[in-house]
Parts: structure tokens; sequence; C-alpha cells
């Protein structure tokens, strides 16, 4: 059984949401995700700050594998863990604390809340 | 079924992440690939490597019968080695192999696990007329290598064998860890270290000894996942990644482990001899990735909208903190610092021919 914390918000891409107040939300990659890709070498940041809902934010580059991650809903970038440069295998260590990959800010909380509860994640990756 | 080493289960006291490869069960890694990889750059690294074939060619015809067989020479003195490729009429590469020459009459030859049937088939096919026993001793044989700036510190300690007169692909049998064993100084790291060869039954003993020699050192098990990034950071192919029936030496860069410069006649010469002349339509080079990311194994390469190759292993190289790749381009874009793109993902990335190895700095001695 992986590791879903109650209380974050994911999507179908495999990225875990967390609302930290004032508009601005976390995102990483669920332990599943990155239990499933391997050890991850690389993390490709987003070049730009503002993206819309679907839109590749990043590359997260494994040994074995390459997988992009997405914006789960229109925002704009207000912080990147730079951590990940030095040390990209802080996503498969500490998916939901240290792997943290951006945070983001948006206008508009409904696209944070129509994304998936701990439950709905869990029954979609079929545990 | 995928068979198990001699040393499955030390694998999995360690928490080894296994997986299988070439048939058989194998540790992936045991901790992280970097860290594993760093620690055989900059220390020493445990191999279980028992997943190797070999075969032992014996009789007064050993040598000519080798000749015949591959490409390079096989007239090397009793205890050295040499790599070699061994080929189809048409050049295509049935496998890359170590030969160790044991003495006059005697050789080992250490080829792919992947390639074990498909060689031991190929081999027999070609023993008619020449005096010769070969005998395939692959599941009988275990392979330990202790690879890193301090391999033979480690190494001497379990062995009265003078390990400093034992020079680069050369070897001698002697005891290590109170066992028999084939004690090489080879290997696919591009660090100094050597290649343990015991017997099945002794494999655990000379691990555990190896492992304790080790500990004043930091010796750590390095999986596969670190192996194919050590070898490919110095450039060494990889058959079935950058080589195969496909493939001649000559395009694999390999020309100088083919014998054309003797008159020895040998299986697919004709077609090699040919190719060196006319020069082949295309070359393994290795690709410098500038800027982030990298491509893999099948990644196409593009000059502007033409195709002029693929990639054929490709990682991030962990000494050297970018991506590194191996590939096949045409002739006319194989020289240094030719400009190229690679498509990854739908997206184009720099890239640009380098001479090997991309790691420079390696203890091999």
């Amino acid at each position: 059984m992986s590791d879903i914390p109650e209380g974050l918000r994911y999507t179908e891409t495999h990225e875990w949401i967390k609302d930290l107040g004032n508009g601005e939300y976390m995102l990483g990659l669920t332990s599943h995700a990155q239990d499933q890709m391997g050890e991850i070498v690389m993390v490709e940041s987003p070049g730009i700050l503002d993206f819309n809902s679907g839109d590749i934010l990043g590359t997260l580059e494994a040994v074995k594998t390459a997988e992009d991650y997405y914006a789960p809903f229109d925002c704009k970038i207000v912080r990147i863990n730079k951590d990940l440069e030095d040390e990209p295998a802080l996503i498969n260590e500490s998916p939901y604390e240290k792997g943290w990959l951006i945070v983001v800010k948006t206008a508009d909380p409904s696209g944070f809340n129509s994304l998936k509860s701990a439950e709905e994640y869990s029954e979609f990756i079929g545990e | 079924m995928d068979k198990k080493t001699a040393l499955y289960d030390k694998h999995i006291n360690l928490g080894a992440r296994m997986e299988s490869f070439a048939g058989y069960i194998m540790p992936i890694k045991y901790t992280t690939v970097k860290d594993e990889h760093n620690t055989v750059r900059s220390g020493v690294g445990i191999f279980d490597l028992s997943h190797m074939g070999e075969f032992r060619v014996k009789g007064k015809d050993a040598s000519k019968f080798l000749d015949y067989l591959l490409t390079n020479d096989s007239e090397v003195e009793p205890g050295k080695a040499y790599y070699s490729t061994m080929c189809y009429p048409d050049g295509g590469i049935v496998d890359d192999l170590i030969v160790y020459r044991l003495s006059e009459e005697e050789y080992l030859i250490i080829v792919n696990a992947s390639n074990i049937e498909k060689d031991w088939a190929w081999v027999n096919n070609h023993t008619p007329g020449f005096c010769i026993d070969l005998t395939n001793e692959s599941d009988e044989t275990a392979l330990i290598a202790i690879q890193g700036p301090d391999a033979e510190k480690v190494a001497q300690k379990l062995t009265d064998e003078n390990l400093s007169g034992i020079g680069y692909y050369a070897h001698t049998s002697g005891v290590f860890a109170d066992e028999k064993a084939l004690i090489a100084r080879t290997g696919y790291t591009g660090e100094d270290g050597f290649e343990i060869y015991t017997k099945y039954e002794d494999a655990a003993a000379v691990w555990d000894a190896v492992m304790k020699a080790g500990e004043e050192f930091g010796i750590k098990p390095i999986g596969l996942g670190a192996r194919d990034t050590l070898r490919l950071e110095v450039g060494y192919l990889l058959y079935g990644n950058d080589m195969d029936h496909t493939t001649t030496p000559i395009e694999a860069k390999l020309g100088w482990v083919v014998k054309l410069k003797t008159d020895k006649e040998f299986i697919g010469r004709e077609v090699m001899a040919r190719q060196k002349i006319e020069k082949p339509a295309r070359y393994i080079v290795g690709l410098e990735v500038i800027g982030k990311g990298f491509p893999r194994h099948g990644a196409e390469l593009f000059e502007g909208n033409r195709k002029v190759g693929v990639v054929t292993s490709g990682s991030l190289a962990p000494a050297l903190g970018h991506g590194v790749c191996l590939a096949f381009v045409e002739k006319g874009f194989h020289k240094k610092g030719t400009q190229l793109e690679a498509e990854v993902r739908g997206k184009r990335i720099p890239v640009k021919t380098v001479k090997l190895p991309f790691y420079k700095d390696g203890s091999r001695k």
C-alpha cells in the first residue's frame, strides 16, 4: 500500500497538492508515482511563471524513465524547491515533505477543490 | 523462471532492489544509483556479476580456434587477457567478450549473460576440424568484482599473490579469501579493480571476506544500475544497447580489436576489411548534452529537419552532472564538436559530439 496522506488533493497524473492558505498551493509527486518511476536523477523546473491547467510544468528524469508533471489548474509559480537541484532523490526519500516540487498561486480555488481526495486517488491507482 | 546467483541471499539481506535481468534475478541497487556510482569513483565497491557466462576452451588448437572465431588476436601471453568481438560472416556482432589466456593451450571466455545460450550454440557450431575441448561453466562459476581506486588495498588483504605485479588486463590463478580463484585486473567501470572468478559454492565466503576487508575503506555493494552509469561515463559499449547483430566492430569503433593487420583468417574478415577501406556509413560517437535532461536509447538525432542518427545509451553522468549518450550517427556527423539535436518527448535538446571517455579521471591502471 502506498502512502496517501489525508487532507491533500491528488491528480490523475500523480501530483499531490496541499493548500497552504492565502491562495498558495504546494505541489509534489505522490509516493506511488515515485515508487513506480524509481530513482529520480534530475528535475527540470518550470522555465516561465504562468500556466494554464494541464500545461507541462517540468520533467522528472529517473534512471529508467522520464515523466512530465502538470499544472493542476491555472496558476502562477511562486517558489521552486532548489534542494532538488543537488538532491533530486529527495522526491523518492520524502515525497510529501522534503521532496516537494513547487508552490503555485491561483486566484480561483475551485480548481483545487475539484481534485481527487486521498480516498479517490487510492481507488484511482487501484489500491 | 529467473535463475538466482550464489549471492542471492546476500542481496536480499542487504535490502537490494531485485529485478529480472538476462534470465537472472539481480540486484539493481542497494541504496541509490548515484551514491553507489560515487562510491566506485572515489573509494571501492563490490559487485555480484555471477550472471556473466564462462566458457573454457582447452586443447592443442585452442589458440587457432579462437583466432578463427574471434576478431582479436589470441596470441597474448599466458597470464594476459584481451577484449574481442565475435562476429557473423556479415560482420554483425554475435557478442563482445573478454578472453583470459590461462596457459599455452587453455583460455577462459567471459560472455554477456543475455547471450550465453546463443554464444554457446555459435561457438559449438565451429568446432569441427579443431582439436579442442569446450565446456560451459556458467552455472558453476561465480564472479565478484571489486572496483574503485581502493580496490587493490582491499583485495591485497585477501591473497598472498602480489597484486601490484598484475597489470591491467592481466590475471593469475591463486587463493583468494581462502578459496581457489582466478584473480584478474579487469573491469567495466573505468576504475582500477579486480574481477574474482570462483566456484559457485565458494562465492558467499568470498563476498563476506571482501565486505569485511573493505570495511575500513567504506566498501559498499553496487547494483547493476550504477554498473550501467559507470560504464557509460567512460564510453564502454553495452551489447544489446550500443551494438548487436546489425552492427559491425568497425562501425562501433572497435576496429582496434579486429586483427586486420595479421594474415589470420577469421569469421567476418572480408566484410570488415572492405568496410575499413570504404569507411562505414555510420559511426558510434559520444554525445554530451548541452543544458538539462538527457536522451535515452532510441531517441532520434537531427540536424535541422534531417534525421542523422539514433541514441543507443543515454543517462545522466553522475560524476559530471550532465547528460551523456552513445549514439550512431551518419558519416560526416561523427566529427568532434558537431552540434545536433536529440528529440526527447517531442522536444529538441542540443547535444554535441565529444571525445570518449566522457569521464577522464578514472583510476584504471
